[in-house]
């Protein structure tokens, strides 16, 4: 009994790779008793370490069990078991199988104690979730998978590589504050931002989320980065960098989130801003900031899993969520419709939404710390991520103009997830003490006062009375059938053609390269054949480029053969 | 559009639009007219101005409609984009 053997993550991860075996309802009902068995050993798992193992004469810490790694897990399979029963109609078992498995690997990262135990699960998060990008078929989702396993794997070694400095340097391979000055230091925030999605390394998300299934998004949407903004958190609090790349990241995406048409996309775009206020909260580093990080994190996954749900709703029931070709589903899928909704304005966080009283918590320590510059930024990125989170995503796909399809409502199974999810998003906005108690630090903070409420309905309502004067006069830029470049295109298209050019070019300059070597090599064939005549050993059968070749050959084998002597001295 | 044996929709009439357009200036009316009521706790002395959620609210709206606008300008491609090679 080394105490591994009650961590969730095995039952999840176990449990993942009998689904295969299963048919029907009786896999349908394995994937929904996962999540609840791992539950319940959450539940009966008291805090402390387990786990303690020797490996290679390292010690790990396979499970770690503190405020921190109980809300992220918690939290983690209550969106695998939402997640699992969305996933309920889908008919091939590599969706709920990978999905499973990259939930219980999500959550072996979380409660892992040292960071090769991390590392391990790190890259099993990769390695899971990429099958889900496959799942839906075809060249295009395969090519995006490949782009995000390429960029997971290689967070993941980043992440070996720190953690090695670390072991070299401190002797131990133990997960606490790291701190960009700790030895492996930069290797480790480099990983964890490329998995946060920091500027510049975030587009494999918004390139590959939406090009996996209707389900698929939905997993995807809950773990990898809030897995790594468990991690900054644990290694990076109070890093003063992070405030000012999470200000960027909430402020920058929301610009794309305007023009971009593919209302899944518009929804990976708001999760990487969604990202950049958590992260500010680590950046911060107050017991105020990270408690703020940790319940929006706790209220993101549900909301932005909400999301997910209604549009891919639209995906299975229309066969598109571009925004050009949507409108007037309300009347189709009103029930779709209202959950996005209740979506929508948990994210906005208006008040009764979960959005409300955990996002505040970050600007509230923004301001008491006096960061001016990343409040204003904060409060734009929260009028922003409003108009185009919580209008234009309704708006566009079951409102606007009407596009005249007609569909049937979502499956059952569908608006089961969505409601339960719904009513999670109300339930902490109505009564946020229960999430409140479980923060890492103890809460003094109210968010429901006269002041709050005023505040942030004006600034709301007056986002939404812009939305509608830039509607009503023909300035807001209509939905268009374009694409839009963003850091991807520097790996997608700018490397590729340098590659090109640089192959196109080497071939042309060496071509006289290589006429004047023949021409070298038949002059000294033709000298050698002239004074050694044709049937000797140099002018014969074998050409001078051979020739060349044997004693190229030979020194080589005298190099080899110098380097043992040399050994074995 | 709208199918014409489909029944219709309190949406479908423009002029009930029109309503809900006002109505979204009328709750603006609204969250201005009780602001007096309302004790704010500010953190930073200029969010005492009156109305000042409000406003920062509407001009960030704009300025980032119009900012997205220029920034499709340059960033926008053809959809077939990076299939094309």
């Amino acid at each position: 009994m080394s105490g591994t053997e009650l961590s969730p993550a095995w039952t999840l991860i176990l449990g993942a790779a009998l689904v295969p075996f299963l048919r029907g309802k009786v896999r349908g009902a394995w994937t929904l008793v996962l999540p609840i068995v791992g539950m319940v050993q959450l539940w009966l798992l008291p805090a402390g370490e387990f786990g303690q193992l020797e490996f290679l004469g390292e010690q790990l810490l396979l499970l770690r069990v503190d405020s921190w790694s109980v809300l992220f897990t918690l939290v983690f399979l209550i969106a695998a078991l939402l997640s699992s029963i969305y996933a309920l109609h889908v008919r091939d078992w590599v969706q709920p199988a990978a999905g499973l498995a990259y939930s219980g690997a999500a959550i072996g990262a979380v409660l892992a104690g040292d960071l090769l135990t991390l590392f391990v699960f790190w890259e099993l998060t990769a390695v899971t979730s990429v099958f889900l990008i496959w799942a839906r078929g075809g060249e295009r989702a395969y090519r995006a998978g490949m782009r995000y396993i390429v960029i997971q794997i290689l967070s993941g070694i980043l992440l070996l590589f720190g953690a090695l400095q670390q072991l070299i340097a401190t002797g131990s391979l133990r997960f606490e504050h790291i701190g960009l000055d700790g030895p492996g230091g930069l290797l480790i925030f480099l990983a964890f931002g490329m998995k946060c999605a920091f500027p510049l390394l975030h587009n494999w998300l918004q390139d590959a989320y939406p090009e996996s299934t209707e389900a698929g998004t939905v997993f995807l949407s809950a773990f990898t980065t809030k897995l790594a903004v468990y991690a900054l958190a644990r290694g990076f609090a109070g890093t003063e960098a992070l405030i000012w790349i999470g200000a960027t990241m909430t402020a920058f995406p929301i610009f794309y989130a305007v023009i971009e048409n593919d209302l899944r996309r518009v929804l990976a775009y708001s999760l990487n801003n969604q990202l950049g206020f958590m992260v500010v909260g680590v950046g911060i580093g107050t017991e105020l900031a990270l408690n703020g990080t940790a319940s929006h994190a706790f209220s993101h996954i549900l909301y932005k899993a909400l999301l997910f749900m209604s549009m891919g709703a639209v995906l299975y029931r229309v066969g598109t969520v571009n925004g050009t070709d949507l409108g007037g589903l309300y009347k189709s899928m009103p029930w779709t419709t209202t959950f996005c909704i209740v979506g929508a304005a948990s994210i906005s966080a208006f008040p009764l939404f979960s959005g409300f009283v955990s996002k505040s918590m970050i600007l509230s320590a923004a301001a008491s710390e006096g960061y001016l510059i990343t409040w204003l930024v904060l409060l734009f990125a929260s009028a922003g991520v409003f108009h185009h989170s919580g209008i234009k995503i309704p708006y566009f796909a079951f409102f606007a103009h009407d596009s005249g399809k007609r569909c049937r409502e979502a499956p059952v199974n569908m608006l089961v997830a969505m409601a339960i999810t719904a009513t999670l998003c109300i339930s902490i906005g109505v009564y946020p003490d229960p999430l409140y108690a479980m923060l890492p630090f103890a809460v003094n903070y109210v968010p429901y006062t006269a002041s709050h409420v005023l505040t942030q309905l004006q600034l709301l309502v007056f986002s939404a009375l812009a939305f509608s004067v830039l509607m009503r006069t023909g300035l807001y830029p209509p939905e268009k059938r374009l694409i839009n470049l963003d850091s991807d295109w520097f790996y997608r298209r700018l490397a590729p053609d340098v590659v090109d050019w640089c192959y196109r070019s080497a071939k042309r300059l060496a071509e006289p390269v290589r006429k004047g070597v023949h021409q070298g090599f038949t002059v000294v064939n033709d000298f050698a054949r002239r004074w050694h005549g044709e049937h000797s050993r140099l002018g014969g059968v074998q050409t001078v480029g051979t020739t060349i070749a044997i004693a190229l050959f030979v020194f080589a084998l005298l190099l080899v053969w110098e380097l043992l002597s040399t050994l074995n001295r | 559009m709208r199918p014409e044996s489909e029944r219709e929709y309190w949406l479908d009439r423009k002029e009930n639009v029109t309503k809900v357009y006002w109505g979204v200036w009328g709750l603006c009316a609204l969250l201005f007219l009780v602001e007096p009521l309302v004790h704010k706790h500010v953190d930073f002395s200029f969010e005492n101005w009156f109305g000042f959620h409000g406003w920062f609210g509407f001009f960030a709206c704009v300025g980032l409609v119009l900012a997205a606008k220029v920034l499709r300008l340059v960033v926008s491609r053809p959809e077939d984009y990076y299939e094309r090679h």
